[in-house]
């Protein structure tokens, strides 16, 4: 008993949590944790097969499955607050409330006669005396529930393999598409510009330089864009500035952050050179 | 050791998965919250086989393991296949039935 009244609060706590978890992962390992209880719950009630079954097709398999589906949706995907239909999701909570309070009160208040408990059944022990019911009294639901994992199988492969609607490109074609593209819009037949090659930074997130000094936009990835994290070519001309300004109040080449770059000897040029060469670290 | 207690829980939880049932839109989280129900009624169908002494509950929870899977698999078949067409996992955006 002191099993269960530790696991409840928790179970109830993360049940709650799917209900009201913004985010689709997070409500899957809450559920995960109100399973893991229930696997605990089963095992103090003499059901030893039950709880290693829950852990291995709940908590193991079924949850798993969530989990990548929730890649393949997008992990991101939360919940929309708009209601659809209006004060839908007041009426489910004011149902939901009396629903559950009429089944705790009801379930409460029911005497079902003393527990016999389940030393006698379970005298051979427990997965011998499923298997007793399984084979004999149940073998047809047991037939019947093969004949459903292989339908939902076969049901899954079905649903889940698409077809290819169009045929597959050859690169022949992709080149002709490309030169038609040229001819009507003027797209460049070439590969994109490559980012920050003439902005003295190679980094991807650093636009290359037009020689009019705008930027090239299409030599950053639109994800990037999209997340705002793409350095601008001034702040970036700023850093550098910084960095010269630094190589020359000490006199040396020395760039902060990178004490052996500077070759030594007669290979060492004039630092107003080192301005024009290479990279910069940021 | 008494039942009762465990017999609420499972109302709770149940009660719980219906209200998600009927609040949420990703088609994922309602999924889950009919998971939640079904493991109620798991764990009401386990405490009766302790009350009656007897192992007919304990294989019912197990029937229910099995469907319970089988359901999963197709509907996040169905799920993925939605949202392959429709770019979304909301049960809302699925109404096309309706016009």
């Amino acid at each position: 008993m002191i099993a269960f009244w530790l696991l409840a609060p928790v179970m109830v706590a993360a049940a709650l949590g799917v209900l009201f978890a913004r985010k689709a992962v997070h409500a899957a390992l809450l559920l995960a944790v109100v399973m893991i209880g229930l696997a605990v719950l089963y095992l103090v009630q003499e059901a030893p097969f039950l709880f290693a079954v829950q852990i291995i097709v709940y908590t193991g398999a079924i949850l798993m499955l969530f989990l990548f589906v929730m890649m393949l949706v997008g992990v991101d995907a939360s919940d929309s607050v708009v209601e659809t239909i209006k004060g839908q999701r007041l009426f489910a909570i004011i149902v939901g409330l009396l629903f559950g309070s009429v089944l705790v009160l009801g379930v409460a208040q029911v005497s079902v006669g003393a527990v016999v408990g389940l030393e006698a059944a379970n005298a051979d022990g427990n997965i011998q005396g499923l298997a007793d019911l399984l084979f004999s009294r149940y073998a047809i639901a047991f037939e019947g529930t093969a004949a459903l994992l292989i339908t939902a199988a076969m049901g899954t492969m079905v649903l889940a393999h698409s077809e290819r609607l169009k045929p597959r490109l050859s690169q022949q074609e992709m080149a002709a598409q490309r030169m038609r593209d040229y001819a009507d819009s003027g797209k460049h037949p070439g590969p994109l510009p490559a980012p920050g090659v003439f902005a003295r930074h190679n980094a991807v997130d650093t636009p290359a330089l037009l020689p009019d000094g705008s930027t090239a936009e299409l030599s950053i990835s639109r994800v990037l864009a999209a997340r705002g994290t793409v350095r601008s070519a001034p702040h970036l001309a700023d850093d550098i500035e910084e960095l010269t300004q630094h190589m020359h109040d000490d006199g040396s080449s020395n760039i902060p952050g990178r004490p052996d770059a500077t070759p030594k000897g007669p290979l060492e040029g004039d630092p107003s050179d080192r301005r024009d060469d290479g990279e910069v670290q940021p | 050791m008494s039942e009762t207690p465990f017999l609420v829980l499972s109302a709770i939880l149940f009660t719980i998965g219906a209200v998600g049932v009927l609040t949420r839109r990703n088609a994922l989280v309602l999924f889950m919250c009919v998971e939640l129900m079904l493991n109620a009624t798991n764990l009401a169908l386990v405490t009766f086989s302790r009350v009656h002494g007897n192992l007919h509950g304990q294989v019912t929870a197990f029937f229910v393991m099995v469907v319970a899977a089988a359901e999963v698999v197709v509907g996040l078949a169905i799920i993925v296949t939605i949202f392959r067409t429709r770019r979304s996992a909301s049960v809302d955006d699925a109404s096309l039935l309706k016009y």
